[in-house]
């Protein structure tokens, strides 16, 4: 569909969201410039992932490659993983160690900060040859970005306009996130989900409260996660980003479930015969055992139950998406809580008992939609607000990601 | 040929013997029967070449009980939703590392293809069985089966077991 056939979008209407903005090329492209190089903090990495001066990753910020390392002096920085002279990969591997950065093509030299320190034979060979006398090797680096640590998680922006991470973040979504981010980090393992669908579908996934006991009945099933349960949804002035969190359910039967005629409790009661997947330790002491929080354009914190673990979210094109997860837990865990953590790691991910549908639903929507193009979502439940809600049964977080996403993208 | 290479080579046979009814029972659609390849005090783990190399614990299941393994059966015919789909295994011959009275260690290339409802085929995952078995003249059963993942990709959902 070209631009001027598609149905327009209004501009203050967060109700509604046309398909086309989850498969046409051209948003795709004006996403990776007005988001990703655009006022945002893109989530890098965490510190626990190269602890060491000379350690380094690869990730990407939209499209863009990007390599995250710490330098001599301990400190992290980030820049284009990509060589400013013919256009190739600085870094060809996921991680590893690294006293300088050289292009395999044409030997040119970086340092850990992203410097172009030679250009190789830029002075010519027996005289001849060489780069123009005007040749200023400063000019010629890979793209850096700007860097910011919080809680033991990196984060870089290429824009001089972003507000520092706490403002950006907003206070209480950030409350949040201390809150589970409270001391040294471990990583525990890794794994790259690839999901069939745009980016923003996975997205609204994280943030959409609605949908968890619904489309996830293992949870419904024992009654362990209800809408009808305590809980909120917060949602940061900027819309973007955004934390759910419910407290633990008190048990016994739902009647609001009832009342819906929901699959979840029409089904056979079933038991667990190994029940110490639901063994919880109240590690954070306030009886808080489910936290989704989110920060746009791409980080997931999750805390499920004692599971922990970041999701990086990763465009791939207007369809594919690959959400890196990093299962992580505390430095200073005993081998009992690495246990908990590993069992409760089954409750989530490709093959997790809860979440394993949410792998699948937003390709469920990219398939459903096909061919509507002109047609739009609907995002109403709990009228159009973005504010912070005390009910779960409410879209406000999804209509508050689609404020911030508005406010950046202009379609 | 040395006695013990005919020894190991008849046990390579006997584990593939086992191995193979473990993965018809998967790919037939007879998940019910996958616990009972394993002792009832057990691990399963599936994880990857990379965190395996990294030293890194966690992967994508993590089962300490048959009872666990159960579990997750019951939780794919009842709880969780997923497109139909099925798996097909091709698996190579145990290669035995190990042997220590009734205890053998194995190690078993597999790859698997998945097939969705709609007919599409994919390679959806190789890798090797790392097992630790319990070999008595009654039975042949699992008493560790850490499944390595050559990829760290998972595509889509991880619906049935490896």
């Amino acid at each position: 569909m070209t631009e001027s056939s598609r149905t327009p979008w209004p501009r203050d209407d967060l109700t509604r969201v046309p398909y086309w903005v989850y498969d046409a090329p051209e948003v795709y492209r004006q996403e990776q410039e007005s988001i990703y190089f655009g006022p945002v903090w893109n989530y890098l990495g965490l510190e626990a992932e190269i602890p060491q001066s000379g350690d380094y990753k690869t990730t990407f910020v939209g499209d863009m490659p990007v390599v995250v390392t710490r330098a001599a002096d301990g400190g992290v920085h980030a820049f284009e993983n990509r060589c400013a002279h013919r256009g190739a990969l600085l870094a060809l591997k996921n991680k590893g160690r690294a006293k300088d950065f050289v292009c395999v093509y044409h030997a040119w030299r970086h340092d850990c900060e992203g410097n172009l320190l030679n250009a190789t034979f830029s002075r010519g060979v027996n005289g001849e040859g060489g780069m123009p006398s005007d040749f200023d090797r400063a000019h010629y680096g890979p793209r850096k970005l700007r860097v910011t640590t919080l809680c033991g998680l990196i984060f870089g922006t290429l824009s001089d306009e972003t507000p520092p991470i706490e403002e950006y973040i907003g206070e209480p979504v950030l409350a949040r996130l201390k809150r589970v981010l409270h001391k040294p980090l471990r990583i525990y393992g890794t794994y790259n989900q690839v999901l069939p669908n745009n980016w923003k579908l996975y997205f609204e996934n994280v943030k959409d409260t609605y949908h968890s006991s619904l489309l996830h009945t293992f949870f419904a099933t024992f009654k362990v996660s209800r809408l009808s349960q305590g809980g909120g949804v917060i949602v940061s002035e900027s819309g973007g980003n955004h934390v759910s969190y419910s407290l633990t359910h008190q048990g016994g039967e739902d009647s609001e479930f009832d009342k819906e005629r929901l699959r979840a409790n029409q089904e056979e009661q079933f038991t667990l015969q190994d029940k110490s997947v639901l063994n919880i330790v109240d590690e954070f002491g306030d009886g808080c055992h489910v936290q989704i929080l989110s920060v746009f354009p791409g980080f997931v914190l999750q805390a499920i139950h004692n599971s922990l673990a970041i999701r990086h979210i990763q465009p791939k094109g207007t369809e594919e998406t690959h959400l890196i997860w990093n299962l992580i837990g505390f430095e200073d865990d005993d081998e009992q809580m690495q246990v908990t953590r590993m069992k409760h790691a089954n409750l989530v991910g490709p093959a997790g008992f809860v979440s394993m549908e949410d792998g699948a639903v937003g390709g469920f929507v990219q398939r459903g939609s096909a061919g509507s193009p002109n047609e739009s979502t609907v995002v109403l439940m709990g009228g159009s607000s973005t504010e912070t809600s005390t009910s779960r049964a409410s879209e406000n977080s999804i209509r508050g990601f689609w404020k911030q996403y508005r406010q950046l993208v202009s379609l | 040929m040395n006695p013990d290479l005919i020894e190991r080579t008849r046990l390579s046979a006997s584990l593939g013997y086992m191995m193979e009814d473990y993965v018809r029972a998967i790919d037939t659609d007879d998940l019910e029967r996958w616990p009972d390849f394993f002792e009832p005090d057990c691990i399963y783990k599936v994880t990857s070449r990379e965190n395996v190399e990294a030293g890194l614990p966690f992967g994508v299941i993590y089962a300490d009980s048959r009872a666990m393994l159960q579990d997750r059966v019951k939780s794919l015919r009842d709880a969780n939703i997923y497109e139909g789909q099925s798996y097909r295994h091709l698996i190579g011959r145990p290669w035995v590392t190990q042997v220590d009275g009734e205890t053998v260690r194995a190690e078993t290339s597999f790859m698997v293809v998945r097939i969705m409802r709609d007919g599409q085929s994919t390679l959806f995952a190789t890798g090797v069985y790392q097992d630790v078995l319990r070999v008595t003249p009654e039975a042949i059963r699992l008493r560790e089966r850490i499944v390595v993942c050559d990829s760290s990709r998972v595509d889509t959902l991880m619906a049935l077991p490896l």
